[in-house]
């Protein structure tokens, strides 16, 4: 699956689910999962564009590896949004998140600032900014609460996240948000690239890798703002952590990340905000950020490009087919010293390797009926006219490498064996042809072991 | 408000005991560049103390205890695994996890919200006014675990000096020397969850993070030894435990106010503030020593250029009595604060002196100085029009800025490498004489 399709699948998905839930739960189910209230409406909405923004600019942020700077950069908003507290009172919510911003970009120059200096590395920094600012924040919101400027809960907001008080400012607030990091990435795809896969190459291009840089966790400040009062501090960071970090195991294209991990925090928003709607005391921040957590093992384990179980069934379905031309190589080699009349017992071929005999048995059944030997009732193993033809090629490859070794890397005859064994598997016929030439051996040839072949009882 | 033993005398005490039991094992956070690792185990031992609760249904510390190192290690692990077979950025990975447990803890909690009280910003802010309260009603709970847990950290760190010491700045040596790095790295793990727990009622996971994270990186500014920074960083901690108590009590007073700030959130300001100040005025490595070596250097090269002007000015002449008015100096170097220094301070080590003309001329050890200057000057021209294809006119720009550094030791070899060592590519002479030791 490739590219645009892959690209469907997901949201399908989410489609499915959505409407087989709704037709077999009960009624009030129905009615949250239509979106048919006014409320619920709204808090989809809002919590589906910001999973969708978040991980826009996370995919920037995760291959920058900044992935924990948003981490710093979402505690050091709360000094800035209770100074503004202090400052206008709690009504207003817009300089509430100017002062958030503000004291997030602060937090980000600290970081990166504290960065420079010689012995605070990147964790140190990240860990000081976070827990100083975060600090100093707090002493701010508990003098906005001992001087009765109204209920501590107006700042509570922004570190917990009320997803279900989301009102219909706060939609356009996060729809406006995720607008502008949209257009921001389109205009800037090619430069955040850059900056992503290669700074030193985008500076030396001229580009201002500094700024960027700046541009980009200014986006990420501003998503973390608009998202603290609807998912919470440490809720926002996940966000924009997670869905990227589960994008890239699905694939090696930029764009196709982009897109996939802006699916998978919109998805988790979407369903995260269903499912807490559906169901009393499910807090919908952490329901959400569960959602994203499932997709993130789910595809670290089953993705096909990066995933754990398919990287470990391609190395399996390699070990197999080198251990089946471990076979024939063997088969081979003893042909060649006695004749194609003697079969090979299996028990001799069991001690030329150290391979288990339960995996040589596994060995030897997928050659056979791949029919490149034949096995007769007493154990004894013979190569067919495929596999004969199989492992010459093999055999040819290992002698020729081996050869290559001894003549131009200098290797005693003595330690040839070992490295041939592992590149026979895939040295490709160009190289083959073109370590014959330089060989000087005959072409199609086998040519003589140079070291003694251990001789087979 | 005044200070009271047995109310701010605890409290104090409290804050000491949990600032220094993080910075001990924060040391090693911080050298072996996890510290982001307190501060995943701080947000993820939630749903740890959540299912601790629940199963108990009691708060007491044991269960926590065993919840939270249980979910610490659990952290450790999965970050651990993430990073390696998922091929996720460390960072990134720990991201991952401590939000996700995070966030299953925050669904625990409102699950069993019914049966235990628990409130998450508890854990986020403790509540060091309750040990205030509770100090008038015999040792606080608290204070007994925190010197637990101080007193297991600091045997921690004594027994396993050398292990840790040796993990921490190179684990393939370790490895090689039979101590399991992997072993120390989920032992340091434990004490962290552990710390972070009991520290979590009294000041609040915030100041744990603070904690573990600041006073050792204050104090790796300052020194070059693991034991010196060990100390150093409790001694921070624990000075912003006392200092942040003292603030407290007279941030009232000072602002006219009738807030009172929180004494951990206070208390990780003043580690903050300990911070920029080490970062300002360590030696050798702090902002100010920098600018002041940087300023040092400048008057040295101001200085060494007026000798080298004053000596060309006589050889120009081809008069050794000639003296240079000072303001013809003036005009080429500038009349700013450097130049007013430096030719006071030429004056002042007796390398120039005036003459009644207000013109200045090089003194025996000055037209020494001088001479080695110019010497360095010429022959690294000489080289360099030698072994590279350099323009005449290409010479003496890199020649002025390298002359300041050329050693005895240089000099020679140059000498020895270029083919006249009596004139440099423009025709002037070299001035002879040995290379002597620097003074």
């Amino acid at each position: 699956m490739r590219g645009p399709a892959m690209l469907l699948v997901l949201p399908a998905l989410v489609a499915v689910a959505v409407t087989a839930a709704a037709a077999l739960g009960g009624d009030e189910f129905r009615r949250v999962l239509s979106l048919a209230d006014y409320n619920t409406r709204i808090v989809v909405l809002g919590t589906t564009l910001l999973g969708a923004a978040a991980g826009l600019i996370g995919t920037f942020t995760y291959l920058r590896k900044r992935a924990m700077v948003s981490d710093a950069l979402a505690h050091a908003t709360l000094p800035g949004i209770a100074a503004a507290f202090l400052l206008v009172g709690q009504k207003e919510i817009v300089p509430l998140l100017i002062g958030g911003a503000i004291a997030g970009t602060l937090g980000v120059l600290c970081v990166m600032g504290l960065r420079r200096i010689p012995r605070i590395h990147e964790d140190a920094a990240i860990g000081i900014v976070l827990s100083v600012f975060f600090g100093v924040g707090l002493i701010l919101k508990s003098a906005a609460t001992q001087l009765s400027m109204g209920d501590q809960a107006g700042l509570d907001r922004f570190i917990y996240g009320t997803t279900a008080g989301l009102i219909r400012q706060d939609a356009w607030l996060i729809g406006l948000t995720a607008a502008l990091i949209l257009i921001s990435v389109v205009l800037l795809f090619k430069e955040f690239r850059l900056l992503c896969f290669d700074a030193a190459y985008a500076h030396s291009l001229g580009r201002r890798v500094r700024l960027l840089d700046l541009l980009m966790m200014a986006l990420v400040v501003i998503t973390t703002v608009v998202g603290l009062q609807a998912v919470g501090l440490i809720l926002v960071i996940a966000l924009l952590i997670i869905p990227a970090a589960a994008a890239r195991f699905w694939t090696d294209d930029l764009a196709t990340m982009t897109w996939l991990s802006v699916e998978f925090g919109a998805a988790s928003g979407f369903v995260g905000a269903l499912i807490s709607g559906s169901y009393a005391n499910l807090p919908a921040g952490a329901v959400i950020v569960i959602c994203a957590g499932v997709l993130f093992f789910f595809s670290m384990a089953f993705a096909p490009a990066r995933g754990i179980v398919f990287a470990w069934w391609r190395r399996f379905a390699l070990r197999r087919r080198i251990g089946r031309q471990h076979v024939l190589r063997a088969l081979a080699e003893h042909e060649e010293a006695h004749g194609s009349e003697r079969p090979l017992p299996f028990a001799s071929l069991h001690q030329m390797r150290s391979w288990r005999r339960i995996e040589l048995r596994d060995h030897i059944q997928r050659a056979r009926a791949a029919d490149e030997l034949t096995i007769d009732p007493n154990d004894n193993i013979r190569l067919t006219p495929t596999g004969r033809v199989r492992a010459h090629r093999l055999l040819r490859n290992h002698r020729l490498w081996e050869l290559y070794l001894i003549r131009y890397a200098d290797v005693a005859p003595t330690h040839v064996d070992r490295d041939a064994d592992l590149i026979e598997h895939v040295l490709p016929a160009a190289i083959t042809v073109e370590l014959e030439r330089v060989l000087a051996e005959k072409r199609g040839a086998i040519p003589a072991s140079p070291h003694p072949l251990g001789d087979v009882p | 408000m005044t200070w009271s033993w047995q109310g701010d005398g605890t409290v104090v005490l409290v804050a000491m005991l949990a600032g220094c039991a993080c910075a001990l094992v924060g040391s090693f956070l911080v050298l072996r560049r996890m510290s982001l690792m307190g501060d995943a185990i701080s947000h993820a031992v939630l749903p740890g103390l959540v299912v601790a609760f629940l199963v108990t249904h009691s708060r007491g510390i044991g269960a926590m205890l065993v919840g939270a190192v249980v979910v610490g290690i659990l952290t450790a692990l999965l970050t651990q695994v993430i990073a390696r077979y998922g091929k996720v950025e460390e960072g990134a990975a720990m991201g991952v996890v401590f939000t996700i447990l995070f966030a299953i803890g925050l669904v625990l909690i409102r699950q069993a919200t019914d049966h235990v009280d628990l409130d998450p910003s508890c854990v986020l802010y403790g509540n060091i006014a309750h040990i205030y309260a509770d100090a008038f009603h015999g040792t606080p709970v608290a204070l007994k675990n925190l010197a637990i847990v101080f007193a297991l950290n600091l045997f921690f760190v004594t027994a396993f000096y050398k292990e840790l010491k040796v993990s921490a700045f190179d684990p393939a040596l370790s490895s090689t020397l039979g101590i399991n790095a992997n072993l120390m790295h989920y032992a340091l793990m434990i004490l962290v969850a552990l710390t972070a727990v009991v520290s979590f009622e009294a000041v609040g996971s915030i100041l744990v993070i603070a904690m573990l994270i600041v006073p050792p990186v204050t104090a790796y500014l300052l020194t070059d030894r693991l034991g010196v920074l060990l100390f150093l960083s409790v001694v921070f901690a624990a000075a912003s435990a006392l200092l942040s108590q003292l603030a407290v009590i007279a941030f009232p007073v000072w602002f006219n106010t009738p807030v009172q700030p929180d004494t951990s959130a206070m208390m990780t300001v003043f580690a903050g503030f300990f911070l920029m100040v080490a970062i300002v005025v360590a030696p050798t490595r702090g902002l100010a020593s920098k600018a002041w070596q940087h300023l040092a250097l400048r008057a040295q090269i101001r200085r060494e250029d007026i000798l080298g002007v004053l000596y060309r000015f006589r050889e120009n002449l081809g008069d050794a009595a000639a003296a240079m008015p000072t303001a013809d100096l003036r005009r080429i170097f500038g009349h700013g604060l450097l130049t007013r220094y430096a030719l006071q301070s030429l004056r002042r080590r007796r390398l120039t002196s005036t003459t009644d003309g207000n013109g200045l001329i090089l003194t025996e050890k000055g037209l020494n100085r001088a001479e080695r200057l110019i010497r360095s000057h010429r022959l690294w021209e000489s080289y360099v029009a030698q072994y590279s294809d350099l323009p005449l006119d290409h010479l003496h720009e890199p020649a002025e800025r390298v002359e300041h550094f050329i050693g005895p030791r240089l000099e020679t070899a140059l000498r020895e490498e270029v083919a006249d060592p009596q004139a440099d590519p423009h025709g002037r002479s070299i001035p002879s004489g040995q290379p002597e030791k620097n003074d």
